[in-house]
């Protein structure tokens, strides 16, 4: 059962901009109406529980299209349709159900306390008592934010913030969580406390996310299916197993050898560096299997140590950003 | 409505952690209270009667203005501009709550703590240097804390629609410096209508702006007594729900802007 179901979609913004090369006083004034397809035609569904990846380069649509899925921003064609709701029609039915987090902005009171945000979104919500209670308790432990509850926002650092944030949005209980770019700014430590949370969210409570964001580690712990966006459409939409099988099927096998010597010339990999003992072999998985590989090696010479590295997801990315492969929207 | 309660409470609650601001700002309305009063004792010295003020009601009028300085607030609140600009107000778009109202609250429990904390103590001193007018009847006293109440909402409603203006215009502190001087001159705030030359003040006293200062102000002074305060309690509601009505008119063109052209 589809969740969220996406058609077509299309969002044009008309921005007014200088004439180029005007000169003189009319023509400085004068300005002309450029039109830009922030996001030209994208179709997909996420199913009830799924955690899905929604990347793309800078301006390549992402928050745009979060924008029509909240029903903040009406399509300009297509059709949108949440928990088998129009948004832009149904802003509030919709906003009671869903949660959003927009990294870049912040939906508690500066001014305010954590808490006292958290009172406040429960009238707005009239979330019962009880559930109040039990989700503050819950959200309080899981992201570990008694220390800062009675701490006017503006004083808190972002990492704390943004536990605060994601508590906010999660307290009437939504049954879609929207991310954008929820770990921008984070260290490790909170990037990674909040990629656990997010995770225990999704088992637990059975929230759809969808997650925007420029970190592949977030992709890769947290969603198992990704959607690539550029130009305002869709240029993978698969796993993210998948993608890494399909496109960066590349491994690297990294061997310490006893002593220096030549590169190894072993059938289905070639040798791409040489650092005193230490050789690198490129391998396809097609071509040859890590384990035959490595008999391939311990038989021309004494092996130490090795290791295996998998092709980075943020590589693979890098590469469909950059239009390396040709690439086709395909659907897994 | 337990939300909107909830939101004038916290209204309230936010401006008393600015201690420091509030002592400081009573001290300077204080101060300017004096110079102003003293300009008034200048004036009655030569006349004994302006407008039908006498000396007793022009020494009133300018600390109950300086008092009600904070309630109106006119100079300087860009709380909704400052989403506008920042896009945070995309956030409170897409909350299941009237926006109009949620900020109207948050602004009345704002102009509360004024009223009382920047409001009784210029009051209170100039009444304990000069010689100033203290309503005897009860009646007059309500009716006078109703007349701040509409004070405060038509302050807003007015203050609400300047700060919207922010979604189609970069600089928004320019309506804003010329909604400043229409109300500093006509709200009797600077000088009472009253005193203003016949024909140019019956058309200033139609104006909404009279209903910031110069209404409440009357009915305390008992210059609108009877039937005549409840019809200008009557005339601060009506300005009150016409700028609400037209707050909310632009706000619904500032939505439409915001879903169609992404603000
Ligand atoms: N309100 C707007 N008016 C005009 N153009 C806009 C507006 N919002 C977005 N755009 C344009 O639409 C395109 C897509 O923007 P969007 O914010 O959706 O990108 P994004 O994928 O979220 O990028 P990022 O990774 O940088 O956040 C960009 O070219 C942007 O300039
Ligand atoms: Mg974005």
């Amino acid at each position: 059962m589809a969740i969220i179901t996406v058609q077509d979609l299309e969002k044009t913004f008309a921005v007014s901009r200088r004439r180029e090369g005007a000169r003189g006083l009319i023509g400085r004034l004068a300005r002309e109406t450029v039109q830009v397809r922030a996001v030209d035609g994208i179709s997909f569904a996420v199913k009830r529980g799924e955690m899905v990846g929604y990347i793309g380069p800078n301006g390549a649509g992402k928050s745009t299209t979060i924008k029509m899925l909240t029903g903040i921003l009406v399509p300009s064609g297509g059709t949108v349709q949440v928990m088998d709701l129009d948004p832009s029609r149904r802003r509030i039915d919709v906003a009671r159900r869903i949660g959003v987090v927009f990294g870049q902005r912040s939906q508690l009171w500066w001014d305010l306390p954590l808490a006292d945000s958290f009172a406040l979104l429960r009238h707005i919500y009239r979330i019962p008592e009880q559930r109040y209670r039990a989700n503050v308790a819950q959200f309080t432990e899981l992201l570990d934010l008694g220390g800062f509850l009675q701490t006017p926002v503006r004083q808190l650092s972002l990492g704390q913030r943004m536990r605060g944030e994601l508590t906010a949005a999660l307290l009437h209980d939504p049954e879609i969580l929207y991310l954008d770019e929820p770990t921008i700014g984070l260290d490790v430590v909170a990037k990674a406390r909040i990629r656990e949370f997010l995770a225990q969210l999704n088992v637990d409570r059975g929230v759809t996310v969808l997650l925007t964001t420029h970190d592949m580690g977030d992709i890769e712990r947290l969603c198992s299916r990704m959607l690539v966006i550029d130009h305002g459409r869709v240029i993978y939409d698969g796993d993210v197993q998948a993608i890494k099988e399909r496109y960066g099927g590349e491994r690297t096998l990294i061997v310490d050898l006893e002593e220096p010597g030549p590169p190894i010339d072993v059938p289905g990999a070639r040798v791409v560096k040489v650092d005193g003992p230490r050789q690198w072999l490129r391998f396809h998985r097609t071509d040859a299997t890590a384990a035959s590989l490595v008999a391939a090696v311990a038989a021309r010479a004494r092996l130490l140590d090795l290791t295996i590295e998998e092709p980075a997801i943020e590589d693979i990315v890098r590469r469909i950003y950059e239009g390396e492969a040709a690439w086709e929207a395909s659907t897994a | 409505m337990r939300l909107y309660w909830e939101v004038a409470v916290r209204g309230f609650r936010r401006y008393t952690t600015y201690r420091a601001a509030t002592l400081a700002g009573i001290f300077t309305n204080t101060i300017f209270g004096f110079m102003r009063a003293y300009v008034m004792l200048a004036l009655f010295d030569a006349v004994t009667e302006v407008g039908g003020y006498d000396v007793a009601d022009a020494l009133t009028y300018t600390f109950l203005a300086q008092g009600l300085i904070m309630v109106a607030y006119l100079w300087g609140w860009w709380d909704v501009a400052i989403t506008i600009r920042s896009g945070d107000v995309v956030t409170d778009f897409y909350r299941p709550f009237d926006y109009q109202a949620y900020w109207l609250a948050q602004d009345l429990g704002r102009a509360l703590y004024h009223a009382v904390a920047r409001g009784i103590p210029p009051f209170v001193v100039g009444m304990l240097v000069f010689d100033v007018r203290l309503p005897l009847s009860p009646l007059v006293w309500v009716a006078f804390l109703v007349s701040i109440a509409l004070a405060a909402t038509v302050s807003f409603a007015m203050r609400f629609m300047v700060n919207l203006s922010a979604f189609w215009l970069l600089d928004y502190r320019g309506p804003g410096r010329l909604a400043a001087a229409l109300w500093t001159a006509l709200s009797g705030f600077a000088v009472p209508v009253a005193f203003f030359p016949e024909g140019i003040g019956a058309v200033v006293s139609l104006l909404p702006f009279v209903a910031l200062f110069e209404v409440p102000v009357d009915i305390f002074l008992e210059r609108q007594s009877g039937t005549g305060a409840a019809g200008a309690l009557l005339f601060q509601a009506g300005w009150a729900l016409v700028l609400l009505a037209a707050g909310r008119w632009m706000l619904a063109a500032a939505r439409r802007k915001v879903v169609i052209q992404g603000g």
